[in-house]
């Protein structure tokens, strides 16, 4: 079918493995997500973190630089599990944001075009194409999260020198399975919104709303029944429990308050939800959302 | 060498409703036309063979591949054009086109190099830097048929291709149609209930009614045997000159009372019927070969029913109960 030819041939050249096309998706979504001015203001803003951690390290390693500020940073900011996890924390909270930024019209669009019969009528699978969207969001929040992560760890594992770096093996555990569970829920919860809102502005409202909204909900209900049994139905409250649990810095018991018991004054000890309780509420909403998705996501819908 | 379409007793249940029952039967031709009135099941036979709908029964087979275990191989082997609007927003046509034809296996360089040849090829290389939704109706009929076609594809279904498209662009994409048949690279399956458009370029029909196979026929056969099938106009005495030419040994039927339908034995010309009305003084006003039967066939399919299918440019062909001795039927 050659332009000077004008017939119509068959196509008789390679073909790409099949494992590997669900990966044509983001490279095709990224030209058009790169298009955007303000979204790479905001991604290379997300860098600026790491950026003053990677600083931050290098500084802790660096006596003279230490000699010359006259402070003790080694006390100042150590580098051990909590620095690590506030890296995570603030950059998973980045890659919120930056999933609210391109979540939205990734199967929306489709839909609304009706694209969906043109990608399944190929050798592309359902779960090929769902794959394929979520990619987008797992290689873009990667960037900004485990990946960065990881990279702080090896410098810092390099700069202390022997030993650190096989006592500490278990941060790097923790940097990665975090942001990766962390990446995942955002990337279903975008999507199954993407599915069902058509229009960008209303998808990116509902998912700061799902966000938001079970989080003011769950503190009214730990305010009124002086528990702390609805931080399961907050995302936030959900994520910060496991991300704590995976730095070993989970603790149950967040504090006392006072309160009445048959006219005396008693103290409350105020527990976290467990932690498998916590895996449970993240599975039930990551479910949730794969069968939302999964419902929406067909070349036809059959209207009953 | 494997037959194009096998239809295995498939049947597909939506709910409690039978939209598929019971398809049997072997396609082979190098242009299927899939006729039916709105709601026959048309749409939801090509869903099925793409796989789009699982079969509630029996199964179906493409070129010998299973549609419920060969899914995947089959879909490499076709290429689909959507009866309904479908693009990618904000993409332009050849961007789009590319796009469709990595999905469909073919490295991006080559897919690229495709993508420009078949926009080409329908037509729109001069337009295949606009995106998509600036494009008329007509143009996105004809970028839905250069992503059906860019990767080669063994058989392409096209789902009313003609759909909205003023006459140019129409006679643009059967042009189109045709020579792809023609080339024999490639079957066609195409979804229309457009008599005409079937007409020009099929050579095999299945004709769907209320889910059911109500007609499986080979129109080049069908129009080879009614070669010498002709419809007459006259003005005069009409019924002499029908009794005239039957004793010619021509099978005829009245159509209404100015028409008339005739086959021609071997060894009878026109002439001789020019002869015949000449001496009974009957004007024949006008004499029509009637190349195919395809209306026919249609409507015999439909029994009469009352459906919503544009007529073909032939004329038409309702058939009367009378034959060569006047009783017969044609």
């Amino acid at each position: 079918m050659a332009v000077y030819e004008h017939g119509y041939k068959p196509y008789t050249g390679s073909l790409t493995p099949e494992w590997s096309r669900f990966l044509i998706l983001p490279r095709h979504a990224f030209r058009d997500v790169f298009r955007s001015k303000f979204f790479i203001a905001f991604f290379a803003l997300c860098f600026l973190y790491p950026l003053v951690a990677a600083i931050l390290i290098y500084l802790h390693h660096n006596v003279n630089a230490i000699a010359l500020m006259k402070l003790d940073l080694r006390e100042l900011v150590p580098i051990n599990a909590s620095f690590f996890h506030a890296f995570v924390t603030s950059q998973c909270s980045l890659g919120f944001f930056l999933t609210v930024l391109i979540g939205p019209p990734l199967i929306s669009r489709d839909l609304a075009n009706n694209a969906l019969p043109l990608y399944l009528s190929r050798p592309f699978t359902r779960k090929e194409y769902v794959v394929g969207k979520m990619s987008v969001i797992l290689i873009l929040v990667s960037l900004i999260t485990w990946i960065p992560g990881l990279l702080l760890f090896l410098l810092q594992a390099y700069l202390e020198g022997a030993g650190w770096l096989g006592q500490n093996l278990r941060l790097a555990g923790a940097i990665f399975l975090a942001s990766l569970v962390w990446i995942v829920v955002l990337a279903v919860m975008s999507l199954a919104v993407s599915a069902w809102l058509k229009w960008r502005v209303v998808a990116s409202g509902a998912l700061l709303a799902i966000f938001f909204i079970p989080s003011a909900f769950g503190e009214i209900v730990n305010a009124l029944f002086r528990t702390r049994l609805g931080h399961l139905i907050s995302l936030g409250a959900i994520m910060n429990s496991l991300w704590r649990g995976l730095f070993g810095l989970f603790q149950r018991q967040t504090g006392q308050i006072e309160g009445m018991r048959n006219g005396r004054i008693i103290e409350i000890t105020m527990l976290e939800p467990p932690l498998w309780a916590s895996w449970l509420a993240l599975a039930l909403i990551c479910g949730l959302c794969v069968l939302l998705l999964m419902r929406k996501v067909r070349a036809y819908e059959v209207v009953k | 060498m494997n037959p194009v379409i096998e239809l295995d007793g498939l049947g597909v249940v939506f709910g409690k409703r039978h939209i598929l029952q019971d398809l049997r039967g072997t396609l082979n031709g190098r242009a299927i036309g899939l006729l039916g009135p709105n709601g026959a099941g048309k749409t939801t036979l090509i869903h099925t063979l793409l796989g789009f709908h699982p079969a509630t029964h029996g199964t179906a087979r493409i070129f010998g591949e299973d549609i419920t275990t060969e899914a995947r191989r089959i879909r490499s082997l076709v290429g689909y054009m959507p009866e309904r609007d479908s693009f990618i927003a904000k993409m332009t046509c050849v961007h789009f086109v590319r796009l469709m034809a990595e999905l469909s296996g073919m490295p991006p360089d080559a897919a690229l190099e495709r993508a420009h040849e078949s926009l080409f090829y329908v037509g729109l290389g001069e337009a295949r830097y606009r995106t998509l939704d600036t494009y008329s109706l007509g143009m996105k009929q004809l970028a839905k048929l250069a992503q059906a076609i860019v990767h080669g594809p063994k058989l392409i279904i096209l789902d009313e291709p003609t759909n909205g498209l003023d006459p140019p662009t129409r006679l643009r994409m059967i042009r189109l149609i045709r020579e792809i048949r023609d080339s024999g690279e490639a079957r066609i399956m195409l979804s229309s209930h457009l008599l005409r458009d079937v007409e020009e370029c099929c050579d095999e029909i299945l004709v769907l009614k209320d889910g059911r196979i109500a007609a499986n026929c080979n129109l080049e056969e069908e129009r080879k045997a009614n070669r010498k099938f002709i419809e007459l106009e006259m003005r005069g005495d009409n019924r002499a000159f029908a009794e005239a030419v039957g004793r010619l040994g021509c099978e005829y039927a009245f159509t209404n009372e100015r028409r008339l339908k005739l086959v021609l034995p071997e060894g009878v010309e026109i002439r001789d019927l020019y002869k015949i009305a000449a001496e009974r003084e009957v004007q024949i006003r006008r004499l029509n070969y009637k190349r195919d039967s395809l209306e026919d066939i249609f409507l015999k399919a439909m029994e009469g029913g009352d459906t919503m299918v544009e007529a073909t440019a032939t004329p038409s062909a309702t058939v009367a109960a009378t034959g060569g001795n006047g009783n017969g039927s044609l």
